[in-house]
């Protein structure tokens, strides 16, 4: 930091800006910590404070609801492990193509493809897919959840993966191949080894995008069938009440959890 | 069609293009077995694609190579016997010293056991033994250079191709470096093709040098004939320091050539093939190869009148404006100070050339 | 996110070009089916009849556009005028994305720009903690949000404590809340793209309107600000276009005052009173909308860079 008398000079430097920063943390960090406090209440009523208790912690694994959570829990998770694992074995090998496939004439129709979920506003995804699944004839259920998180989480997991083989150098490969590798050998070797924190990186966005989605799931889910966010969202439509804030500090805290270690695995730079 | 297997590589009308552009413009040439062989050149001149040629990184638009009389300009990299020693290494971070060493031997079908066996040895050769299980990011510049070169070396490809190794290095390192290079050659007998754009570094270390420019083969020879009898303006320009005469070739007598500068003043240089009389072209002098004197000591001797010294460690360039010719520079050795004299600044004098220093240059 | 989507950064090499077509296959395979075939099969039930109860009668018909558009007054019978209802929650949801943005962009530059000149070490860490909070459930976010304004909410209690204010102020269900969840949801996507741009920023040319004699905001304005431009523009875009069609921040925040275009679709497909190809034709305009002001922004991208070589 500058002291106050070189700032005064520093070019770059804007008075109220740091100010503002703050602010912005401030925002976006107090819903969730004020969240993550109110779990440990004690009361029932949501925001008189009476100290602190896990007993809504304890609800959520014993009490009345408790079945309900634990296997929108289960779906939550089966949904995620496979959506994020499909999607990133389909981004790296679309990836590989994009980065290391030379110029070509799809190239551009095939990346607006790959981010076209991101650029269509998600409830008109969810609708589509809804309609899709209608129109076919496919029962509603998990099978099309999981087919609905996967297309939709390919740019998430696509991103991180081509920006990472956009920064590993070809020379490696052109190595391998020199040393007699295959192409095939190039790629496993040597291309797939050298991607790991970018594709680790893909696969936990994935993981937390499909972990996450509300609108989507919430479309194509069948009847009964429910995952943590619709089931959260079930419950606060009837009422908030202080289960919902203890499970959505669990989720919060595996989500927290998942984006640091994505953070410090991108950061690890094996190249180097 | 198949080339002369005597050499270690022949190439022939190579041509590439991308596009419009042309990057070479039909090269040929032919490297011999077991030698040191560099392709130097400014950037841009194409040597590197032609290295990357041969490696079979680019494509051949038109043209054969040749490797020990096989045609192998349609082979994947991976099928070819030469190896390559990257400009950054580019050695696998992710692998140890060893298992980089080993890999090539690996994937040719070796066992693990053999492949890591050979690679031991390799990196006995560079003496780098006990570091064979650290990560290429543990070793120092110099190091990752030697890893480099045993593990190209280690398969025994056929020649052995370096694309500016010695880029990365300082100035002390690259020196030790030019030296443990040529010694390795001699040592494994293998042909070396040996990319630069530096030609103290390619002068130094070669057997023959191509000098190439805009996609063209400029002159092939070896470094003594590339310094001191080079062909053309752009070969006398890039290799070394040179001084530039414009003149016009009046006779030419048993090999002997009499020209005369725009002035009227005459000299005289062995002549040159495609040079005729009538001709108007430039003459090269190397400024080591010219001395000064208070009279004039030949027919050729030019006058003048010294502007600047400029220290320079080992020499002293002295910068003489010339009556009828563009500033020379005359370059003194520190240890010639008693054979040879400088003047003040300011001071008449006349710059003397030493016999066989003039040069008819083409174009 | 859009920021790159013209190039889509660009090819390194061509080691795998024979493969290609099979390492696509997966994803053009998957996004055909399950995004392009959707969005088609979408626009096609826009034009079907709608069934009572849910789903639609594959009879082709302009009802849903129709009833989008027109008032035909109270039995349907009479000439088309236009119809106000849906207008204005399209115009709605355009004024509330629109103040979110501004917020966005309010909050979003100042911030992007003093991370982006904090030292070379620091940034990712100042990026990384702007962006937490967008991986944390944007349906726990919108709760959260719900619970801190909450007239009986901590904020509340907070201001009456200190005696700012003497009775809880009413953010919940009002289109602020809607702004400030909006707002909340998406401001990383403001902050990122302008803090690229601005870390891209050559600060001699600060330094040399300085030295020309600009003040500090002069400078801003003249200089800095036309050559991050494309940042700010990319930043207003990702806020926009997914708050438009956002359904949590209306639904939670808003309330029944506040519908919102996302709200509107939500309800066609919900039980029986759905009616589902007036929801494919809302999404079909909402979509249309969307793709036409990310084309707009791609054209002036192209430009902009064949502009600058």
């Amino acid at each position: 930091m500058a002291t106050s008398k070189s700032a005064k000079f520093d070019i770059k430097t804007y008075g109220g800006f740091k100010a503002i920063t703050m602010l912005c943390l401030l925002v976006l960090y107090a819903p969730l910590v004020v969240v993550t406090i109110y779990s440990f209440n004690a009361s029932v009523s949501l925001t008189n404070w009476e100290g602190i208790s896990l007993r809504w912690y304890v609800d959520v694994f014993t009490g009345p609801e408790s079945e309900k959570f634990k296997i929108a829990a289960l779906n939550s998770f089966v949904i995620a492990i496979i959506a994020a694992t499909v999607s990133t074995m389909i981004a790296t090998l679309a990836a590989t193509a994009m980065i290391r496939g030379g110029k070509f004439k799809l190239r551009t129709v095939s990346f607006g493809l790959i981010s076209l979920p991101l650029m269509v506003p998600e409830i008109v995804t969810a609708v589509a897919t809804l309609i899709f699944f209608n129109s076919i004839g496919f029962d509603r259920g998990l099978m099309t959840i999981i087919l609905a998180h996967t297309a939709f989480c390919i740019p998430f997991a696509y991103l991180p993966i081509s920006a990472r083989m956009q920064g590993v150098e070809d020379t490696y490969e052109q190595a391998a191949l020199d040393l007699y590798a295959t192409k095939r050998q190039a790629f496993t070797k040597i291309l797939v080894p050298l991607m790991m924190p970018g594709i680790i990186s893909g696969f936990i966005l994935a993981f937390i995008v499909s972990l996450d989605d509300f609108i989507i799931t919430n479309f194509v889910k069948g009847a009964g069938v429910e995952t943590l966010p619709t089931a959260i969202f079930g419950s606060v439509k009837q009422g908030m009440k202080p289960n919902i804030m203890a499970i959505s500090t669990m989720l919060l805290g595996v989500s927290v959890l998942m984006v640091t270690i994505s953070y410090f695995v991108s950061k690890s730079d094996n190249t180097k | 069609m198949s080339g002369n297997d005597t050499n270690a590589i022949e190439v022939r009308d190579a041509v590439k293009r991308y596009g419009d552009f042309t990057a070479l413009k039909q090269i040929s040439l032919s490297i011999r077995d077991n030698e040191f062989f560099t392709l130097l050149g400014p950037s841009g001149c194409g040597k590197t694609t032609l290295l990357r040629m041969i490696a079979g990184f680019e494509d051949v638009t038109e043209g054969e190579i040749f490797l020990y009389g096989d045609e192998i300009e349609n082979l994947p990299p991976n099928k070819r016997p030469v190896n390559t020693v990257f400009q950054n290494y580019a050695l696998f971070p992710h692998l140890t010293i060893l298992d980089n060493v080993a890999f090539g031997l690996e994937m040719r079908g070796s066992s693990k056991s053999e492949a890591r066996a050979r690679a031991g040895e390799m990196l006995e050769l560079v003496q780098l033994s006990q570091f064979a299980a650290r990560k290429p990011s543990q070793l120092s510049g110099g190091q990752q250079q030697r890893v480099a070169l045993a593990r190209a070396l280690a398969p025994r490809p056929k020649v052995l191709l370096l694309d500016e190794p010695l880029s990365a290095l300082d100035l002390k390192l690259r020196k030790a470096m030019q030296l443990e290079l040529k010694h390795l050659q001699r040592e494994t007998g293998i042909t070396f093709i040996f990319v630069t754009h530096d030609q103290e570094e390619a002068l130094t270390m070669s057997d023959r040098i191509a000098v190439m420019s805009a996609g063209e083969l400029q002159q092939l020879g070896a470094p003594t004939d590339i310094y001191e009898r080079p062909r053309n303006m752009f070969v006398a320009d890039f290799i070394g320091e040179t001084n530039l005469l414009e003149v016009s070739v009046d006779k030419i007598e048993s090999g002997r050539a009499v020209c005369h500068l725009g002035g009227g003043h005459e000299l005289t240089c062995d002549a040159v093939d495609g040079i005729g009389v009538g001709s108007k072209v430039h003459m090269s002098i190397r400024p080591e190869r010219l001395y000064m004197s208070n009279e004039p000591e030949k027919d050729g001797s030019l006058h003048g009148r010294v502007k600047e010294n400029i220290f320079i460690g080992t020499d002293i360039s002295t910068i003489v404006e010339l009556d009828d010719a563009p500033d020379f520079v005359v370059r003194t050795s520190n240890s010639d100070r008693g054979n040879k004299r400088i003047f003040e600044p300011g001071t008449d004098m006349f710059v003397n050339m030493e016999k066989g220093a003039a040069r008819l240059l083409i174009d | 996110m859009a920021g790159g989507a013209a190039s889509g950064g660009s090819a390194t090499t061509d080691t795998y070009k024979e493969a290609r077509t099979w390492l696509l296959m997966p994803a053009w395979v998957t996004l055909s089916i399950l995004v392009l075939a959707p969005v088609a099969m979408m626009l096609v039930y826009s034009f079907l009849t709608k069934e009572f109860r849910g789903g639609v009668i594959w009879e082709f018909s302009l009802a849903a556009y129709d009833q989008f558009f027109c008032d035909r007054g109270l039995f349907g019978d009479e000439p088309c005028t236009i119809e106000w209802t849906y207008l204005q929650i399209f115009w709605r949801s355009i004024w509330q994305a629109g103040t979110a943005t501004l917020l966005s962009l309010a909050i979003g530059f100042p911030t992007a720009y003093f991370i982006a000149t904090r030292p070379e070490h620091t940034r990712p860490m100042w990026v990384f903690l702007i962006t937490i909070p967008y991986w944390v459930n944007l349906l726990i976010r919108t709760v959260s949000m719900k619970f801190l304004l909450r007239d009986q909410g901590p904020l509340n209690d907070f201001l009456i404590n200190i005696g700012l204010i003497d009775s809880p102020i009413h953010i919940v269900n009002t289109n602020f809340a809607v702004q400030l969840g909006l707002f909340y949801s998406y401001l990383p996507f403001m902050v990122l793209p302008i803090y690229a741009a601005v870390e891209r920023y050559n600060f001699s040319l600060s330094e040399a309107a300085a030295d020309l004699y600009a003040t500090k905001w002069v400078t801003l304005r003249r200089v800095l600000l036309p050559a991050v431009k494309p940042g700010v523009i990319a930043g207003c875009i990702l806020v926009f276009v997914p708050s438009m069609g956002s359904f949590l921040a209306p639904d939670l925040l808003g309330g029944a005052k506040n519908f919102m275009i996302g709200s509107l679709i939500e309800e066609q497909f919900k039980g029986n009173a759905g009616n589902w190809p007036f929801g494919a034709a809302a999404s079909m305009i909402l979509m249309t909308m969307v793709l036409v002001l990310l084309l707009l922004y791609a054209r002036q991208q192209a430009r902009a860079e064949k502009a600058e070589g």
